[in-house]
């Protein structure tokens, strides 16, 4: 079954993370005979650990570790210790994530060239196209079972959806529908159908939805070459004089520091702790941090421009009832600067229970107006925007100056300011989707501002030529040609679409290549 | 929440209206007797909770919610503050901060103060403070996580116990 390796075995693959990329990419390998570890920060739980409650789902699954934030963004006042919501578990953010998977537009993979130049902006093409990646977007929805893909059914509407379909349609939108999610909308690959049981962030209870620890890690465990190691948190990535990778250490759940010997290294750890982990394994002869020649480690973070609007009713709508996000209006997705900004966005049903809710609605109101709008809540809808935020350069991960983490190593201090393409982008969004909600008789719309980002991408992003950014088409360092970088930390530009199902294809791809590269005695 | 007797007997007792509510506060407790609570002050000052109760109230009002969630979440700094010298510290502090500020406005301490509109000035005049900020954001769980009050807002809780809302009328909206 599940295999276990030596910790001298340099044949290895190490993979670093086992969420959508590092989990994906780990069981892939793992199938095609290649003896693969990964090393997950977070410790393993199953289906039954889960709970419906969503500060005790918090306590048990989020990324706690101390971060450090800075910029002009709401999140570094109202959450200066949180920064991103993602998960710290066998699974990684597949774990909490709603579901969302779409593929990127044609043109989301040069907006360089179709955006053009805009100040402030580090707009580059990525060194891939939508072409090259179709028939591995059509794998990975076949893997995840993505609803309106190989011939699966759509998700039923809940109420939530009701109300923001019926809005939508009144204003005039086209394409609406309860979305392409990877959650099962009837019995397939071994797992039932969807309960809309409503909890999807605090990890799905009934099987329905994919996730890399229930669908892929299983499967690559039943083959004998994959091994998950939890509680295995990796602090330094290792090379030799020659600049090969040649391990990494990590401190495991007795707090004991280990070294597993690799013969390659994929680094999965989200797109904070990813360059956290190339600059905290900065040594001689590599001063500035592995794979960062082109001091790009770290740069261009994006968290895509997000926000809500929350519609309050005359009559109940009970939006927590079900899926939380199968729902979608995508007419706003397209590039259409006639709007007062480049690239596009998504409107997808949202909801929060009540004590998130209290949290994140309206962070450090009080009085009147803010319980006002809470007891509104057995009446509201609502909806979630995400859309293409821009890089910039000095939107960043580094190693915060001072703070440590219990292990001795430097945190990630993560700097974000709006560009102005951001605000004009999540202004028009935010008048949008109040509009929807006003169309079919919302007494009150509330917009609301980002939540601590659930997507974060781009700081060790694809770029053509070495310069301009940190790993290849394929997730290969330009600098180490047996390190790769398989989560969102890749991502050259956000796209207005959940990162997931590309994550998900960009490991399935990277898998061959990484095989292909073994067998060719290459890497 | 346990029934409480004034402890020392009768000559400690002091019998305060509220705006809002009837709490007879005692050498070590808060009393609700129409709600027929009582609160035992573990770290803080009986009249320190008291005023933390109606401060609380009047941060997150909601005239539906009876005192004893209030106090509750109080219970929670209470029960903090007498493990946190420094919690302690800050919150008393705050409070008499608080009433002093009562006393010059309106001649009495914050409790006493008549209409929410006047309370609720005197907590915005505050607000930036490490005092309030700590208070606030502790009621945002302390407050809305107790699963007690999730009914009256609408809120039905676990639901993969229930078996979902797939036959719970997760589509029953006719509305539209």
């Amino acid at each position: 079954m599940a295999a276990k390796f030596d910790l001298t075995d340099d044949g290895l693959v190490v993979i670093v993370g086992s969420g959508a990329g590092g989990g994906t990419l780990g069981s892939e390998l793992a199938r095609k005979g290649i003896k693969t570890v990964i090393l997950e920060a977070g410790p393993r739980y199953e289906m039954d650990d889960f709970v419906n409650d969503e500060w005790e789902s918090f306590a048990q699954l989020a990324w706690k570790d101390m971060r450090t934030t800075s910029g002009n963004w709401r999140i570094a006042r109202d959450f200066p210790n949180l920064p991103a919501w993602i998960v710290k578990a066998v699974g990684g953010t597949t774990i909490h994530w709603a579901g969302a998977s779409l593929r990127f537009q044609e043109h989301e993979f040069k907006t360089k060239t179709v955006y053009g130049s805009v100040k402030g902006a580090s707009l580059l093409d990525w060194p891939l196209t939508l072409a090259e990646l179709e028939s591995y977007y059509a794998k990975a929805e076949d893997k995840m079972g993505v609803t309106r893909t190989h011939g699966i059914p759509g998700l039923p509407g809940n109420n939530n959806f009701k109300v923001f379909q019926a809005g939508a349609k009144k204003l005039g939108y086209q394409e609406v529908h309860t979305g392409h999610m990877a959650i099962n909308s009837e019995q397939r690959d071994d797992r039932g159908p969807c309960q809309q049981i409503g909890f999807c962030f605090q990890g799905c209870k009934s099987g329905a939805k994919w996730s890399t620890l229930i669908a892929e890690i299983p499967k690559g465990e039943e083959t004998g070459n994959l091994e998950v190691r939890p509680q295995s948190h990796v602090i330094k990535i290792e090379h030799d004089a020659a600049g090969k990778v040649t391990g990494v250490v990590y401190v495991d759940k007795d707090g004991a520091q280990q070294r597993q010997k690799a013969r390659a290294v994929a680094v999965a750890g989200n797109s904070i702790e990813t360059p956290r982990l190339l600059l905290n394994s900065a040594s001689p002869k590599f001063p500035n941090g592995l794979a960062n020649s082109s001091g790009q480690v770290g740069k261009n973070y994006m968290r895509h421009t997000t926000g809500s609007v929350y519609g309050i009713f005359d009559r109940p709508v009970h939006m927590y009832r079900g899926t939380t996000m199968a729902g979608i209006v995508r007419d706003e997705a397209r590039h259409d600067p006639s709007r007062g900004f480049v690239g596009g966005y998504e409107f997808e049903t949202l909801s929060l229970g009540l004590p998130f809710m209290a949290a994140f609605l309206n962070p450090g109101g009080w009085g009147r107006g803010f319980t006002t709008a809470l007891e509104g809540y057995e009446n509201m809808a609502g909806m979630w925007i995400v859309g293409e935020d821009m890089p910039q350069e000095t939107n960043r991960v580094t190693l915060a100056p001072t703070a440590k983490d219990k292990m001795g190593m430097p945190v990630a201090s993560v700097h974000y300011d709006d560009h102005p393409n951001d605000v004009a982008m999540r202004a028009h969004a935010w008048r949008q989707g109040q509009a929807i909600y006003r169309a079919v008789g919302a007494t009150k719309t509330m917009p609301t501002p980002p939540y601590p980002s659930t997507h974060n991408l781009g700081t060790c992003r694809m770029s053509e030529k070495p310069r301009d950014g940190v790993v290849n088409k394929f997730g290969q360092t330009h600098d180490i040609p047996n390190l790769f970088i398989s989560d969102g930390s890749q991502f050259t530009t956000g796209g207005a679409e959940n990162p997931t199902l590309t994550i998900v294809t960009l490991a399935i791809r990277q898998a061959d290549n990484i095989a292909d590269m073994m067998a060719k005695k290459v890497i | 929440m346990e029934d409480s007797k004034p402890a020392g007997g009768v000559s400690r007792r002091t019998f305060v209206t509220s705006s809002s509510a009837a709490l007879i506060v005692t050498a070590t407790a808060v009393i609700h007797p129409i709600e027929a609570w009582g609160l035992e002050a573990k770290g803080l000052a009986p009249a320190a909770v008291q005023t933390l109760i109606q401060a609380s109230r009047d941060i997150y009002p909601h005239d539906r919610l009876a005192d004893r969630f209030y106090a509750l979440a109080v219970k929670d700094f209470d029960t903090k503050s007498a493990a946190d010298p420094k919690l302690k510290a800050l919150l008393e502090d705050g409070v008499a901060k608080l009433d002093a500020a009562a006393r010059a406005a309106h001649g009495v301490p914050y409790v006493q103060v008549g209409w929410e509109e006047e309370r609720v000035a005197l907590l915005k005049r505050i607000e930036t403070t490490p005092f309030f900020k700590t208070l606030r954001s502790g009621l945002v769980t302390g407050l809305y996580n107790q699963k007690e009050i999730w009914p009256l807002f609408g809120y039905e809780g676990s639901s993969a116990d229930k078996g979902g809302y797939i036959d719970r009328g997760f589509d029953d909206l006719t509305w539209l």
